[in-house]
């Protein structure tokens, strides 16, 4: 198929996610108070210090307001209206994965990841999540060969307590902000991942996550913790049917790097956008941190950001080792009605440590498009170094792109550099294109492909690909 | 011969031609006949509405056609968009070429020429063939390998970058090119290159449409018939020899209204 025709085979599917699985779901009814939680942690059979974590997080919350500072409008949400537990009905206890439900396994095959191992071509070990609760995890006995524990939360909590209990909340406390207390509050399900010392991690780690019923919220839970010496590549996908009303995503992942650990984490976020109207779309409200607890260790950030009404999050690290590297490559594209208020926090503690920002901002439609970041250079961080470099790209004249960074230094020995662009797509470009023969259409897709390039880059393979097209699918309609 | 059988003959036929931008008129009643092979040059002082002539035939947005009409190949050229006159043949080699950031020149170069095979549906050609192909035409218009991993036309030298459009040229192998002040910028030696390039791509029946200020790129690329522009028309047509003319007196003449006498004897 030609790129232009598979181009055109994209854009017409618009939003290809957007379908429902028909699975019976046993779900606790709306609403929010401790008896939900009570009721979460023993359908789950969590210990009580888990109850009491969670408790103590809920009551936190429960003296907080919903954050209203970031540059989005979005709709009250009435968090007694949400779902706070929904998970796929299991016909009894699954065994291996040739016990799950068929219907789940199909819900997966369409969105293109395959639970089943043996037909897995590439190297990439999966956790899928569906709505709350993690329904498979691939590959987990080979990777237990090399003593990685790679599977869902809820099964960490039982077979690992020691490490969820000593890791958990310790980079993103429950206190955080008002969705991290949340989160606390009611997770249900997510992925966990411990590589051991030394152990570079042979396979690409994945977590696919699905909202799939209707009224829930999901409030996935991801920890990493890498061992001194490992290396790890994280990926996460998302997707979710179409809905017209506003589903709220408030997922938390903490990272933790210890002595020269390396973790990479990417994400390809495309959470349903809503109608071209703007009716309906997730509001992707999430907590992302690293600990660059160790000397020398290193934690990168990738993200392609595509979907959802709203996205709300700054996946950000915190250097506290000495020689610690933290790194941030994002792109962020609103089109139609959609908002994205995003970014990083680079907080410098250790010595000579150092971080880059590489943010791409494409705003097209009446998207609108903010990067919000911080440089934050603590008193005892001799030498440190930043880059920052923060790109925006116009779309026709009803977006808007903006930019917000905030630079704190308390050791004069710093170098922070901070560049910023903000360019319209030029018409010159696309008639230059024109005149080769190109499309208008294939045209604007390239050249942003082009702006976008630093980032895509960062990718693994398969992934930059996947955000290629997403790109291409995100920018339809834009050119008229 | 009949004038249908004439104009069978011609790839461009251009009658009466007006256009304008943002409301201004440039051309005024513009006429070129070209035929198969031919090298036409458009000589002109700042302003005659030269460079306005070239992107209004290879569709330019911003240009408006008021009147006229241009007929290429037995198709009417103003009924199709850019897109489709270059996938027709249509070549425009731009005065200032475009940067895109981040889209290598192989990249680029490969879409262009898939977009045209598409078109006139022909299968399409793979990494490797292309390879092949745009090393044999970086030989032709001596250009370094290493500039097709290169962003297109980012960072590129004024002489790099005008050597990148006759590679292009060559690459997607037009019926009609229109070499817009191609001159321009560049130094002797770039000159003599770019225009080699050109000359190796004559032949056959690819016609050429040169516009260009100055007489020294004719010294190169020699054509078969020089056209003055002035104030959107063109005054006076003649052979290579106008030109000279043209060097010698400058284009003051234009101005005493000389001009149109001028054209009127020659009819």
């Amino acid at each position: 198929m030609s790129e232009a025709e598979e181009l055109q085979k994209l854009a017409d599917k618009e939003y290809e996610f957007g379908f429902v699985t028909d699975v019976e779901s046993d779900s606790l009814p709306p609403g929010l108070d401790e008896d939900t939680i009570r009721e979460i942690v023993r359908r789950k059979g969590e210990p009580d210090w888990l109850l009491e974590y969670r408790l103590k997080a809920f009551r936190h919350w429960q003296t907080m307001e919903d954050p209203a500072w970031a540059k989005v409008n979005k709709n009250v949400v009435n968090y007694q209206d949400l779902i706070y537990y929904s998970a796929p009905k299991p016909k009894k206890q699954l065994e291996s994965l040739d016990e799950v439900d068929p219907e789940l396994l199909e819900t997966f095959e369409k969105l293109g990841i395959s639970l089943e191992e043996q037909k897995r071509l590439s190297n990439v070990a999966v956790d899928a999540v569906f709505d709350s609760v993690s329904v498979a995890t691939t590959f987990s006995d080979k990777l237990a060969e090399l003593g990685i524990i790679f599977c869902s939360f809820s099964e960490a909590v039982k077979e690992h307590p020691e490490l969820v209990r000593k890791y958990l909340g310790s980079v993103v406390p429950y206190t955080d902000n008002f969705y991290s207390a949340l989160n606390s509050a009611v997770f249900s399900d997510g992925s966990f991942c411990y590589i051991p010392k030394g152990v570079a991690c042979p396979m690409e780690l994945s977590t696919y996550f699905r909202i799939n019923a209707a009224g829930t919220g999901q409030f996935e839970r991801t920890l990493i913790v890498a061992d001194e010496g490992s290396t790890v590549s994280y990926l996460e996908g998302c997707t979710a049917p179409m809905r017209d009303e506003n589903q709220l995503h408030a997922a938390v992942v903490e990272l933790v790097a210890l002595e020269e650990a390396t973790i990479k984490y990417s994400t390809v976020q495309n959470w349903y956008p809503g109608d071209a109207d703007g009716v309906g779309g997730i509001y992707n409200f999430v907590t992302k941190r690293g600990l660059c607890k160790g000397d020398r260790s290193k934690i990168s950030w990738t993200q392609v950001e595509t979907g959802s009404a709203i996205t709300w999050k700054y996946p950000s690290c915190i250097l506290q080792g000495d020689d610690s590297i933290g790194e941030f490559y994002s792109v962020a594209l609103t089109n139609n009605f959609q908002q994205a208020d995003t970014g990083t926090k680079m907080v410098h503690l250790g010595k000579r440590t150092k971080s880059t920002i590489i943010s791409k901002g494409i705003s097209a439609g009446k998207g609108q498009n903010t990067y919000r970041g911080l440089v934050d250079i603590k008193k005892g961080a001799e030498d440190a170094r930043n880059f920052s470099q923060c790109d925006s790209m116009l779309l026709g004249d009803r977006c808007g792109a903006h930019t917000f960074p905030y630079v704190e230094v308390r050791n004069p020995s710093a170098k922070v550099e901070h560049e910023a662009t903000t360019s319209k797509i030029g018409e010159d470009q696309i008639f230059y294109c024109n005149q080769r023969g190109i499309s208008t259409e294939d045209a604007v897709s390239m050249i942003v492909n082009g702006f976008c390039k630093e980032v895509f880059s960062e990718l693994p393979m398969e992934f930059a690909v996947e955000a290629q097209k997403l790109l291409a699918v995100s920018l339809e309609g834009s050119v008229g | 011969m009949s004038a249908h059988e004439n104009e069978e003959k011609m790839i461009l036929d251009v009658n009466n031609l007006h256009a304008s931008v943002e409301g201004s008129p440039i051309l005024k009643g513009l006429n070129l006949s070209v035929k198969p092979g031919e090298v036409h040059a458009i000589m002109g002082p700042n302003g005659s509405g030269k460079s306005t002539f070239a992107n209004v035939l290879a569709g330019r947005e911003d240009y408006t056609v008021d009147s006229g009409s241009v007929s290429y190949s037995g198709l009417d050229l103003l009924d199709l968009d850019p897109e489709e006159r270059a996938c027709e043949g249509i070549f425009l080699a731009f005065q200032y070429p475009v940067s895109i950031p981040g889209i290598s020149n192989a990249y680029f170069l490969r879409s262009a020429l898939n977009a045209v095979r598409r078109y006139r549906e022909e299968s399409e050609v793979d990494a490797v063939d292309f390879l092949q192909l745009v090393r044999e035409k970086m030989k032709l218009v001596g250009m370094d390998e290493k500039l097709l991993q290169r962003s297109v036309n980012d960072g590129f030298s004024g002489g790099e970058k005008k050597r990148n459009e006759i590679l292009q040229m060559a690459v997607l192998d037009p019926k009609l090119a229109i070499l817009d002040e191609t001159d321009s910028g560049l130094d002797i030696d770039a000159l003599r290159i770019v225009a080699e390039g050109v000359n190796a791509l004559r032949g056959g029946d690819r016609a050429f449409i040169v516009v260009t200020h100055y007489q020294r790129l004719l010294d190169y690329i020699v054509p078969d018939h020089v056209h003055v522009l002035s104030e959107g028309q063109i005054v006076r047509s003649g052979d290579k020899t106008l030109a000279h003319e043209l060097e010698r007196e400058g284009y003051s003449w234009l101005e005493s209204g000389h001009a149109r006498e001028k054209t009127q004897e020659a009819s």
